[in-house]
């Protein structure tokens, strides 16, 4: 039986392909590289950095001040991904990230962003109403908490550092991870006790 | 990167009151909603290929990425007072405020 035809649309890649291997912009190689980077990371990947911070006062610094340098450190292929910034929540300051001009997410800690970051009504809400966003997920913050909405307009990807819950003392760093969610890790909740 | 941040850390600037996609095709990543509006530097990040030349396979080069701090309240006309915006904006869209 004979194959069934390809698609135009897979001839065309193939061109493309071979137009940028050709200029020397990108090779097929390094593509699947990136996927499998991508495939294999989770936000357990994120959540493994925020525990070590939360117990390693000199990772958590590097964690703030490099966080590409920081997920090398935990064994994570940065190649190729952009610069990575985390942002310190505390007792007068949350951080929220959202991307309003397309879905820029911090992929090579993360994974793949969940459809409802990619949706036009996160993109638009979140920094218009950050608050009723938040709320609406149970999360309702004082007055006296700073809701400081983060814009990932450009080049850096943003991951959120949570607040270590309270009654976690002695706790290792595998079972704190257990409490940061990816959610908690783009600031639209916080790190709770199970 | 040769060039040295044109603004430092606590800097007041305004974002540029321009509308590029007014006269033509373009590639921009300043948001409308900060356009014409104050703000306060937080930090440069680092010089970047220009994304408005990246867009358009034209030779882009590296300007002055910065953390940019705006107040909600302004911009929107409500939420709480204390509650901001930080955006990454590039040099030139930057002006002393």
């Amino acid at each position: 039986m004979a194959a069934p035809p390809r698609p135009d649309s897979l001839a065309l890649l193939d061109r493309l392909m071979a137009a940028l291997e050709a200029k020397g912009i990108v090779t097929e190689a390094e593509i699947a590289e990136r996927q499998a980077n991508t495939d294999k990371a989770s936000p357990e990947t994120g959540a493994r950095m925020v525990a070590k911070a939360w117990t390693d006062p000199a990772y958590r610094q590097l964690l703030l001040t490099d966080g590409k340098a920081a997920a090398e450190a935990m064994g994570v292929s940065m190649a190729g991904a952009p610069p990575l910034g985390v942002l310190e929540n505390t007792p007068t300051r949350h951080h929220l990230v959202v991307c309003t001009l397309c879905s820029c997410y911090p992929r090579a800690v993360l994974g793949y962003p969940p459809n409802w970051y990619k949706s036009f009504a996160y993109r638009s809400r979140a920094v218009r109403e950050p608050r009723a966003v938040l709320a609406e997920w149970g999360l309702n913050l004082p007055d006296s908490v700073e809701v400081r909405v983060v814009d990932s307009t450009a080049d850096y990807r943003w991951m959120v550092l949570p607040m270590r819950p309270a009654g976690t003392e002695g706790w290792d760093e595998a079972r704190l991870a257990s409490l940061v969610t990816r959610d908690a890790l783009v600031g639209v909740a916080v790190a709770k006790p199970a | 990167m040769s060039d040295a941040p044109r603004f430092a850390p606590g800097a007041a600037v305004r974002v540029k009151d321009d509308w590029p996609e007014r006269r033509g095709p373009c590639h921009i990543r300043t948001p409308h909603y900060i356009r014409g509006r104050r703000g306060t530097i937080v930090r440069p990040l680092g010089a970047f290929a220009n994304p408005e030349d990246l867009a358009f396979a034209r030779p882009a080069p590296k300007r002055t990425l910065y953390h940019v701090l705006f107040e909600q309240e302004p911009i929107w006309h409500e939420g709480k007072p204390a509650d901001t915006i930080m955006v990454e904006v590039f040099e030139h869209w930057l002006e002393e405020a």
